[in-house]
Parts: structure tokens; C-alpha cells; sequence
């Protein structure tokens, strides 16, 4: 026999961004309890809302499976004498299990024998171990944040109102915070009552009746549904972000879409600064037309069914108004600020206590990122513009509009700065500086942007490494790691022939004449090169699997363009079949002996075989041809004149034998094939590839 | 609903509640929370029970009268309760439904909010609530006080006033609300804020205002030395008013900011250790009297 199981945590509202996590949770801690307890049950659902999380077990088994548990005991030189007696040991061991010595078993582990006991346990009934069970998984919860209320010193997330936990139609009995456990569950704050529930199963429906949809899935679906039937009424585009609908979905228990209108003079003011504040502020959806132009009108969620819409969508247009009116009068003001004084405000604002101002940053970006155009050897023009956006980069985070929205750096920089005259494709830097801002992001599709950002990102990187700030674990105050990925992606898109190790010289370079360095640029550099190792791994973990990046990496990673090349050449020949895996292991061969090789040379004339004069022949032959192809990062090319030296190596191992006796032949035989190693290394470990 | 009748209904509707309705704190602060009545009465075993009109000055916020949403000072209704009881968010929402604001017919939402007052140590996690998209509420437990661990939890709920009354009276522009009968917000207060914000921005003397920054800080210590802890915290409150005014000025650059943000705070946090311990001394009285005051 099966019963359905209820726990439903009601609780003051919870912040909409930990419900989610929140809610599985709830289920995971609840299966592992079950499964602990040896309850076998059927489907788990977990669902929340801003003022409950619960899970609804079905048919969980109101007796625990009964188990028969082995139990190892001391071995038994130590629990019984010559004379078979048994020791302290042994009757202490049997005092703990409960038993009768009389009742122990021998068994042999690993050559010794041992003791052992058989204790069969009889499941109970489920209902006698619930109540222990739900307040262990209550109590186990994790938040991001915890709180105390009223006189208790109990932790939650929000204080807990009710609980209601049923086991089929039985109540169990709990208590936690002065709150006891009953059937009774609360529906909509306004539009609904409490509900008696007669059996746990009725949970669903009776939160129906009293209008909380409890369901995440179909309150989402209500909302789409809602949102998909106006934008079609009306022939509006609205913007949907995952995010925003994520968190309005943990805002309602009922959910109706309303929208509301602004006045279209407000469309003045860039497309972003309205839809951040509309977004971020309010949480509402904006509205496009066909072309993805703002429309002035905005997309609203109300907590209830649509009683008094049209003075909720008054309320929302009153609130919405002065924010927009806030917003343009901050953009009006901004624009009457000239760069030049944004720039030197610059200087007062601090960046790091060790790393200067805001002001000092911009400069170091200035200088790297003069010499990063350099190294590219772009035109005179786009110097100019790549020393004018360093210049100007950061001079909107003192407008007021970036102080109010700061997600909107950059945005507002780069409109501010066209509007001030300056060239295109500087102001475009100025906003594609900050990209990539996350993971999915775009990458800065100007050169002049592309500059500028890898400037700023290795000055923040190089920094914070100077002064001991490295990442580790979950610990990354300052982005580093998707910084340093970041630059790695601009390399690979923009194709920059820039190696790893020129950019941190030029960074660790520029630090060190701006500012007394603690630390060792060597040292920096070495925490530098392990820490982009990481990144470039998993950036070619994306697409390769884990043996071709681990090959390719060992071969270095210090030109990203080249390890990409290498790495997508290698992941398609592994992929090919079998042909490449025969070269492989003759590569393997080569290497596995060039292991005992003392050193790299070879003397001509000490070679005395056809076979390894050929290899030699062959070796040279390939040498120019091979080191031009990784020069021009063409891995497929450069792994396919290595492969040409296959049948050579095959010959070679079969005919010649290199452990010779004489030891100046031997010595030369292992330094062809240490120089042929050396080659293949620069491609790749052969032998991490795992077949 | 005029202005004054708003307060009146909170008045009432609080006192009912067994609040002692006490009267707006003679120093000038930013906000309700420091007035003595929470800030110094939340900390403690002891019960307490209160409301009160708190206004408050923000000199940054000064727009000189011109901006219909901003102001150098405006009012919060406060109401503290310790410990928390179990139904105050179902009272807090009778005590809108007072002011006429049916919940049936707005959109009345929680939205996590978590609140932080660095210079005076103080830390509370709840929510601003929404009325049909507006913020009017700040509802708080206030988990840290003076840097010191709260315990019962105290409650915090502050009406934002202006805000409440705009909605409630239509009005776009804060000078406009009604007050009482004929007489306007605007008439009442327009001048002086026009009056402040000229000279917040304008005219104080910042090289004074330092002085007395460091003289109110002397003061403070000296109060402490004896033990005087409201006195000494009424020097906590000047000082604090004074940073604020040469913050507003923007006298004060963001390195030096931190400095005098701590300087106010490791007052507050000595003048609350030694509050709770002069309770003691005491005997805690209010303990004495059971949970209703």
C-alpha cells in the first residue's frame, strides 16, 4: 500500500531569484531522504511560489523495505584466542551490534578472516519516521541568505507562516518556530482563503481554487500564452529575457498580463536607457514594432486575476513616468558635461587602493594599448583612433546615467561621445571595449574596440595578479577569469597574430612604469601563463575532446590562433579512423625512445643503415615545409607532412635495430629519433591521445 | 485623503496596535531608522512597541523645489516592533487598506529588498513592497544594529509618505499634494526646500562644517567617556548630518569617504554596546512589563 506525501513550506515572500534552485532542492533533499530511509516511492514534484516551496511525493510506501545488513567485525586472531574464547574485542563488538557471540560468522577479506554479524532490520512504518524526516530536510535547507525573526534563533530564508505536512490524509506532526504542521494550506494573499486539504493528493487543485497556479511550468506557460495573445492583437514584438521572465514568474501566484503606455517624447532618449529602466526598475517587458524599433508602450505582470486593470496600468504609467522623466532629465545633464572634465573626475574615482584611480588606469590602458597596435602593425588612422578611445574609454561612469544604471557603461559612453563629435569608430570602441560582458556575449566587432578591450582586460588581469588577487575556487572578485577569456576569444576571432606571452610583457611592462610592483613580473608572468592555460583548455574543451586538448596543449598554448589550428587538425584526423592511429603509434615509438636519448643530434656518418639514413632523409625533407605550416598556424598542413614520415618511421623500427651494441651508433639512432620528437612536440603529445 | 489625515489614519491605526506614538526626533537625520526610538530601542531582550513621522534630509537629494519627485527632506511614517510578531505583514496591509487601498483592486507585491546603513552598522533583510508598480514601503528585520547581532528581531515598516500620498491623491507633483484642505505640500514646504538645496549646494562653509565634524566627534567620545550614551549618540546623529552636507557639497573625495563613513560608524557601534549595557544595569525594565507595553 502507497500513499501520497505533502510537505508545503509557507513562508513570507522569498526572493524570486533563490526560488528556483530553492525548489530542487526541496526535491533532491527529499529523494535522497526516501531513498535513505528505504522508502520506495513514485514521482517527486517539487514546485514554489513567492510564499511557498513544496514537494509532493506520490506513492510512497508506508512500510521501509526490510534489509539484511552485514556487519564486519575484528579479524579473528584478535577476537578469539588459541583456545577459541573470545576476546574483549570480539564481546565488545558483539555488545555494539547487539548480538549474541554465539551468532557471529567467519569471512574471508583480502587472505584474512574475520568476524561478522547478520542483522536483519525490520522496515517500520513510514508514518513513525516522517516527522524526523521533514524537519531534517527542512532544516538541512540552503539559501544564499539567511535571516532570524521574532524571538527565534532558527535561520531561514523568510519566516516560516505555516506548514502543511500529510502523509495521504494523515497530518504529520511537526513544530518549528512556534508553527505547527497541519492540512491547511493558504491560497492567494487577496483573492483566496485557506484551504482544508482531506488528502495530500488534493494539493494541486485546492491551491487552484483559492488562485495560485503552484505549478512553475504552467504559470510560465500562462504567461507566454498571455504575452503571445496581446503581441498578437496588438502586432507588437515584446521582449522576452529569460531572466525577466524567470524572475516575474517567482513575483506572482496568479499571473495576468496587463500593459500600460508612456509619452512617445520620451523615445528621444536611447532605445537602451528606456528598456534598462523599464527592465531593471520595474520589471516590465518592453514592446517593439516589426523592425525592432521601441514602441512607447510596456508590458506589465500582475500578482492577481484582472480585476481594475486600468487602474493598475495607471498606477505602472504614474510610476514609469517619473522614472523616465528622471532618466532624461540625467541624459539632458550628462551631454552638458564635456569629456575633458568627465576624464579628469577620473582621477578621483578609486579603481584599487594599490591599482590608483580610474585616471591611472586609463593611462596604462593608453600605453598598452599603443603598443598592442604596434605589434599588429595597423595604420597610422586607426592608431589615432585606438589612442583616443583608450583616452576616452571610461569617461561616462561619472555621468549620472551610468551612475544610476551601471549595466549601461559603455551604452552610454559610446552615444556621449558621438553625440560630442567624436569619430565613429571611436565611440564605437568605447562601448565594445566592455565586451564581452558575459559568457554569451558578443565579442567587439571593430579592431579599434578589439584593442582597447584586450588593453583594459590584461591591465585589470595584470593588476590584480601583482598584488596577489589570483582567483581560486569561487573566488573571483574581479571577473579575471572571464576577462582573460575574453581576450583569448577576441585573438581567435579577430585572428590576431598576437602571442599570450607578448601581451603580458607589454602589460607587466606598462604596470611597472606606472607604479612600484610587489611582486616579480617572472613571477607574474608564470601565474599568468597557468592561469590562461586554464582558460584556453576549456575554451577548446568546447569543441575537442578532452584527450586531443590535453595533446595539443602540451605542445604550448602561447599562440592561441596556432593551438586552435592545431587542435581542430588533430581532432579531425583522431576522428578520421584507424590510418591516423597507426600514425600515431609509430609517432609513439619515436618518442618513447628519443626518451633515452641524451641529447638531439645526429652525425651523418654515423649512420650506417638504408633505413635509418632514409628516416633521416625523409626528416630533413619535411623539416622547412613543416616548421612554414605551424608558422602560418596551418595545423591540418603541419600534421599532414608529419604524417608523411610514417612509412620511414615504420621502415626504420623494423629493420634497424636501435639499441645497438656500440654505443656511438646507439647514441646517434636515439638523437635522430629525440630530433624527430622534438619536431612532433611542437605539433603535440602524441601519447596523451587515448584510443 | 488629505496629508495630514494619512498620518492621523497610520497614528491610529498603529496605537491601536499597542504602539506608543511618540513624536519626530529633535536632531536632524536622514532617516526614521535613526532616530533613538529604533536605532538604540531595537537593540536588547527588551519588548518595544512604537510609531511616529520621521522627516528626513537628504541634503543630495535637494533639487531646490524644481524636481516633482525629489526632495532635501521628506516624511517617513516609522513603526518598529520587537520581537516581530508572527501576522505583521497581514497588519501591515490593514493598515493600507486604512489609507483606502484596497488590495482586491492594485497590484501589491514583496520585492526582495535587503537593507544596509554602513555608517551606523546596521543590516535588515525584507522588501520594498509595490503598489501598481510603486515603491512605498521598506519592510525590514533588522538582523544587525550597531554592528550588534539583534535579539528578539525587531520589525521595521517605513511608508514613504510623499510617495503613498501621490498615489493616493493623483497628484504628478509632490508640492501639489493636498496637506489639509486648501492649504498645499508646496505651500507648506516649497521654500524651504529651494532655501536648503541653495545652500547644501551653494553657500555652507565647508571649512566649518569640518570643524564641527571633528568637534561633534570630540563631543561624542567625551559623552561616552561617562557613559552618557543618548547624549552621546545625539553627537553620532550631527555628525553624520554634517558628513551628509559635505558629501552633498562634494567636499568629500571617495577615498576620504570611507574614512568618515567609518569614523560615524565605530561610534554608533560603541554608543550601541554601551546602550545595551546600561540596560542591563538596569535590569532591563521593559523586560519586567511583559510583551505588551
Amino acid at each position: 500500500m502507497a500513499k501520497d506525501l505533502l510537505f508545503e513550506i509557507g513562508l513570507e515572500e522569498v526572493p524570486a531569484r533563490f526560488l528556483r534552485a530553492a525548489m530542487e532542492q526541496l526535491k533532491e533533499k527529499t529523494v535522497q531522504w526516501l531513498e535513505q530511509s528505504r522508502l520506495s516511492h513514485g514521482a517527486v514534484e517539487a514546485s514554489a511560489t513567492p510564499r511557498r516551496l513544496s514537494v509532493l511525493v506520490q506513492d510512497v510506501a508506508e512500510k521501509q523495505d526490510d534489509v539484511e545488513e552485514e556487519v564486519k567485525g575484528p579479524s579473528r586472531k584478535i577476537a578469539q584466542d588459541e583456545n577459541g574464547n573470545w576476546s574483549k574485542a570480539a564481546l565488545g563488538f558483539a555488545r555494539g551490534q547487539g548480538v549474541d557471540p554465539e551468532q557471529f560468522t567467519f569471512k574471508e577479506l583480502n587472505g584474512v578472516e574475520y568476524i561478522y554479524v547478520t542483522k536483519s532490520s525490520t522496515g517500520v512504518d513510514t508514518a513513525s519516521i516522517l516527522a524526523e524526516g521533514l524537519l531534517g530536510i527542512l532544516s538541512s535547507m540552503n539559501f544564499p541568505k539567511n535571516m532570524r525573526w521574532g524571538s527565534y534563533d532558527y535561520k531561514f530564508v523568510r519566516p516560516i507562516r505555516w506548514l502543511v505536512a500529510m502523509f495521504g490524509s494523515d497530518v504529520i506532526d511537526l513544530e518549528v518556530t512556534g508553527v505547527k504542521s497541519g492540512n491547511v494550506t493558504r491560497g492567494h494573499r487577496f483573492l483566496g482563503t485557506e484551504a482544508v486539504l482531506s488528502d495530500a493528493s488534493e494539493y494541486r487543485e485546492a491551491l487552484r481554487s483559492q488562485h495560485v497556479i503552484v505549478d512553475v511550468k504552467e504559470r510560465e506557460n500562462m504567461i507566454l500564452e498571455q504575452i503571445g495573445k496581446l503581441a498578437q492583437e496588438k502586432n507588437w514584438k515584446i521582449a522576452i529575457k529569460d531572466d525577466l521572465l524567470e524572475e516575474v514568474l517567482f513575483l506572482v501566484e496568479t499571473p495576468t498580463v496587463l500593459f500600460g503606455t508612456f509619452d512617445p517624447s520620451f523615445l528621444n532618449i536611447p532605445q537602451e536607457v528606456l528598456i534598462t529602466s523599464m527592465r531593471e526598475h520595474q520589471r516590465y517587458f518592453p514592446v517593439l514594432d516589426e523592425q525592432g524599433k521601441l514602441l512607447p508602450f510596456f508590458v506589465t505582470v500582475r500578482n492577481g486575476d484582472d480585476r481594475s486593470l486600468d487602474v493598475i496600468a495607471k498606477g505602472n504609467e504614474k510610476v514609469l513616468r517619473a522614472r523616465l522623466s528622471d532618466a532624461k532629465f540625467f541624459y539632458d545633464e550628462d551631454q552638458k558635461l564635456e569629456i575633458k572634465d568627465a576624464l579628469s573626475k577620473l582621477e578621483s574615482i578609486v579603481f584599487h587602493e594599490e591599482l590608483g584611480t580610474v585616471g591611472d588606469k586609463v593611462r596604462r590602458i593608453r600605453k598598452i594599448a599603443d603598443q598592442l597596435g604596434e605589434a599588429l602593425q595597423i595604420s597610422g588612422t586607426e592608431q589615432e583612433y585606438v589612442s583616443r578611445a583608450a583616452d576616452i574609454c571610461k569617461f561616462d561612469l561619472v555621468t549620472q546615467m551610468v551612475y544610476e544604471f551601471p549595466e549601461l557603461q559603455g551604452v552610454m559612453g559610446e552615444d556621449y561621445a558621438r553625440k560630442a563629435g567624436e569619430n565613429e569608430a571611436v565611440a564605437k570602441a568605447v562601448f565594445e571595449h566592455y565586451q564581452p560582458r558575459s559568457a554569451s556575449d558578443d565579442l567587439p566587432a571593430s579592431l579599434v574596440g578589439s584593442i582597447i578591450s584586450i588593453a583594459d582586460k590584461i591591465d585589470t588581469i595584470v593588476g590584480c595578479f601583482s598584488i596577489g588577487i589570483i582567483p581560486t575556487g569561487s573566488q573571483d572578485p574581479y571577473a579575471l577569469r572571464r576577462q582573460s577569456q575574453g581576450i583569448v576569444q577576441i585573438l581567435l576571432a579577430k585572428q590576431m597574430p598576437l602571442t599570450l606571452s607578448q601581451i603580458f610583457g607589454i602589460a607587466i611592462d606598462v604596470h611597472a612604469q606606472f607604479r612600484e610592483m610587489k611582486r616579480q613580473g617572472s613571477e607574474i608572468r608564470k601565474d599568468l601563463e597557468e592561469f590562461f592555460g586554464l582558460r584556453v583548455k576549456k575554451l577548446l574543451s568546447e569543441n575537442l575532446r578532452y584527450d586531443v586538448v590535453d595533446a595539443v596543449i602540451a605542445a604550448g598554448f602561447d599562440d592561441v590562433m596556432s593551438i586552435v589550428s592545431r587542435g581542430d587538425a588533430l581532432m579531425n584526423a583522431v576522428e578520421g579512423g584507424d590510418e591516423f592511429k597507426t600514425t600515431v603509434e609509430s609517432f609513439n615509438r619515436v618518442s618513447n625512445l628519443a626518451a633515452k636519448a641524451s641529447k638531439a643530434a645526429v652525425s651523418e656518418s654515423l649512420l650506417q643503415e638504408e633505413a635509418e639514413k632514409e628516416l633521416h632523409a625523409a626528416w630533413l625533407q619535411v623539416q622547412k615545409p613543416y616548421s612554414t605550416a605551424l608558422e602560418q598556424r596551418d595545423g591540418a598542413k603541419a600534421l599532414g607532412i608529419l604524417g608523411e614520415l610514417k612509412p620511414a618511421i615504420t621502415n626504420f623500427f623494423d629493420a634497424v635495430m636501435v639499441m645497438a651494441e656500440d654505443e656511438k651508433v646507439r647514441a646517434n639512432r636515439l638523437g635522430l629519433l629525440a630530433q624527430i620528437d622534438q619536431g612532433l612536440k611542437q605539433f603535440a603529445d602524441f601519447n596523451k591521445l587515448v584510443w | 485623503m488629505n496629508f495630514q489625515q494619512m498620518i492621523l489614519t497610520l497614528q491610529q491605526f498603529w496605537a491601536a496596535q499597542n504602539c506608543i506614538i511618540v513624536n519626530p526626533y529633535d536632531t536632524e537625520k536622514g532617516a526614521g531608522t535613526m532616530n533613538p526610538m529604533t536605532f538604540l530601542r531595537s537593540l536588547g531582550p527588551e519588548p518595544w512597541k512604537v510609531a511616529y513621522v520621521e522627516p528626513s534630509r537628504r541634503p543630495s537629494d535637494g533639487r531646490y523645489g524644481e524636481n516633482p519627485n525629489r526632495l532635501y527632506q521628506h516624511h517617513q511614517f516609522q513603526v518598529i516592533i520587537k520581537p516581530s510578531p508572527d501576522n505583521i505583514q497581514e497588519l501591515y496591509l490593514e493598515s493600507l487598506k486604512a489609507l483606502g487601498v484596497d488590495a482586491l483592486h492594485h497590484d501589491i507585491r514583496f520585492v526582495e529588498d535587503n537593507w544596509e546603513n554602513p555608517s551606523l552598522g546596521c543590516a535588515g533583510l525584507g522588501w520594498e513592497v509595490w503598489l501598481d508598480g510603486m515603491e512605498i514601503t521598506q519592510f525590514t528585520y533588522f538582523q544587525q544594529v550597531g554592528g550588534i547581532e539583534t535579539h528578539p528581531v525587531s520589525v521595521e515598516i517605513t511608508y514613504g509618505m510623499e510617495r503613498l500620498a501621490s498615489y493616493i491623491q493623483e497628484k504628478e507633483n509632490v508640492f501639489d499634494l493636498e496637506w489639509v484642505d486648501g492649504i498645499t505640500y508646496g505651500d507648506v514646504f516649497h521654500q524651504p526646500e529651494y532655501e536648503h538645496s541653495k545652500y547644501t549646494f551653494e553657500v555652507s562653509d565647508v571649512k566649518m562644517l569640518f570643524t564641527l565634524f571633528n568637534m561633534y566627534e570630540q563631543e561624542a567620545k567625551k559623552a561616552m567617556d561617562q557613559n552618557l550614551v543618548f547624549p552621546a549618540y545625539d553627537y553620532v546623529l550631527k555628525c553624520s548630518h554634517t558628513f551628509n552636507l559635505l558629501d552633498a557639497r562634494g567636499a568629500i573625495s571617495v577615498t576620504e569617504r570611507t574614512g568618515y563613513i567609518t569614523r560615524v560608524r565605530n561610534l554608533a557601534r560603541q554608543v550601541a554596546a554601551t546602550y545595551v549595557e546600561e540596560r542591563e544595569k538596569l535590569g532591563f525594565p521593559l523586560l519586567k512589563k511583559g510583551g505588551d507595553l
